[in-house]
C-alpha cells in the first residue's frame, strides 16, 4: 500500500516537473518562466508534505514554508522588474 | 487493537491515499495547463492548482497520517501563509503581463484594467499637452 502511493506519486510528480521544466525552457516570455518556476517549486513542497506523510515526521514543515516564502520573493521581485519595452506604452 | 479500531485505521489510510494522489494530480493538472494553453493569463489560472488545492490536500494527509491533534494548528499555519502570498505574487505578474502586452485579448471575457489604463494616458496626454504648451510660449 504505502509502496504503490509512493510510487504513483512519484511517478505523477515527475511527469508534472517534467512539463514545468518544458514550459520554462521554451516560454516565449520571461512572466511565463517566472510561473512555470512557481509551479516547479509547487511541485517540489507537494513532493516534500509526500515524504512526510509516508513517513510520519514533520522535519520538513519549515522547508515547505520557507519555499513558499522563496517562491513569492521571487515571482515579485521579477514581475516587479519587467520593463515595458516598446517605445510608447499606452498604444495598443 | 480491536477490529473496529484497526478498520478506523485502515480507512485513515485509505483516505490519505486518495489525498496524495489527487494533491500530486494538481501538480500533473497545473503542468498539462502550461503547456497546453495559449497565453500568460489562462496559464496563470492553471498555476494556481497545485499552490492552493494540492498543498491543502497533501498537509491534510499530513494531518491524517501523524494522528495528533497538535499539528493540525501547524499545518494550517503553512497553508493560510501560503494563501497569502500566492495571491500577491499572481497579482503582480498578472498586471505585469497586461502591462507588457503578454495575453490574446480576444480571449478575454471582461477587461476592467482597460479603462484605468485609458484614463492614465489620457491624463499623462493632458499633463505632456500643457508642458508642451507652456515651453512653446516662454521663447
Amino acid at each position: 500500500m504505502k509502496e504503490t502511493i509512493l510510487i504513483v506519486t512519484a511517478v505523477i510528480l515527475t511527469l508534472a516537473a517534467a512539463g514545468a521544466i518544458v514550459r520554462i525552457a521554451v516560454g516565449p516570455s520571461l512572466l511565463d518562466r517566472v510561473l512555470a518556476a512557481d509551479v516547479l517549486l509547487a511541485i517540489l513542497g507537494a513532493a516534500l508534505a509526500i515524504d512526510m506523510a509516508m513517513n510520519r515526521h514533520l522535519n520538513n514543515l519549515m522547508l515547505l514554508v520557507a519555499l513558499t516564502l522563496i517562491g513569492f520573493i521571487g515571482s515579485v521581485t521579477v514581475a516587479r522588474f519587467v520593463a515595458d519595452r516598446r517605445p510608447n506604452p499606452h498604444d495598443s | 487493537m480491536t477490529a473496529d479500531a484497526s478498520g478506523f485505521d485502515a480507512f485513515i489510510d485509505a483516505l490519505t491515499a486518495v489525498f496524495l494522489v489527487a494533491g500530486a494530480l494538481m501538480s500533473l493538472a497545473a503542468a498539462i495547463g502550461l503547456l497546453r494553453f495559449p497565453d500568460l493569463m489562462s496559464r496563470m489560472h492553471a498555476a494556481t492548482k497545485p499552490q492552493v488545492l494540492g498543498l491543502f490536500l497533501v498537509l491534510a494527509a499530513i494531518g491524517l497520517q501523524l494522528r495528533t491533534w497538535w499539528v493540525w494548528p501547524v499545518l494550517l499555519v503553512a497553508w493560510i501563509f501560503q494563501l497569502l502570498t500566492v495571491p500577491v505574487s499572481a497579482h503582480m505578474v498578472g498586471r505585469a503581463g497586461y502591462r507588457t502586452k503578454h495575453l490574446q485579448k480576444e480571449l478575454l471575457s471582461t477587461d476592467e484594467l482597460a479603462d484605468v489604463v485609458r484614463r492614465a494616458a489620457a491624463e499623462e496626454q493632458a499633463e505632456q499637452d500643457a508642458r508642451d504648451a507652456a515651453g512653446s510660449k516662454r521663447p
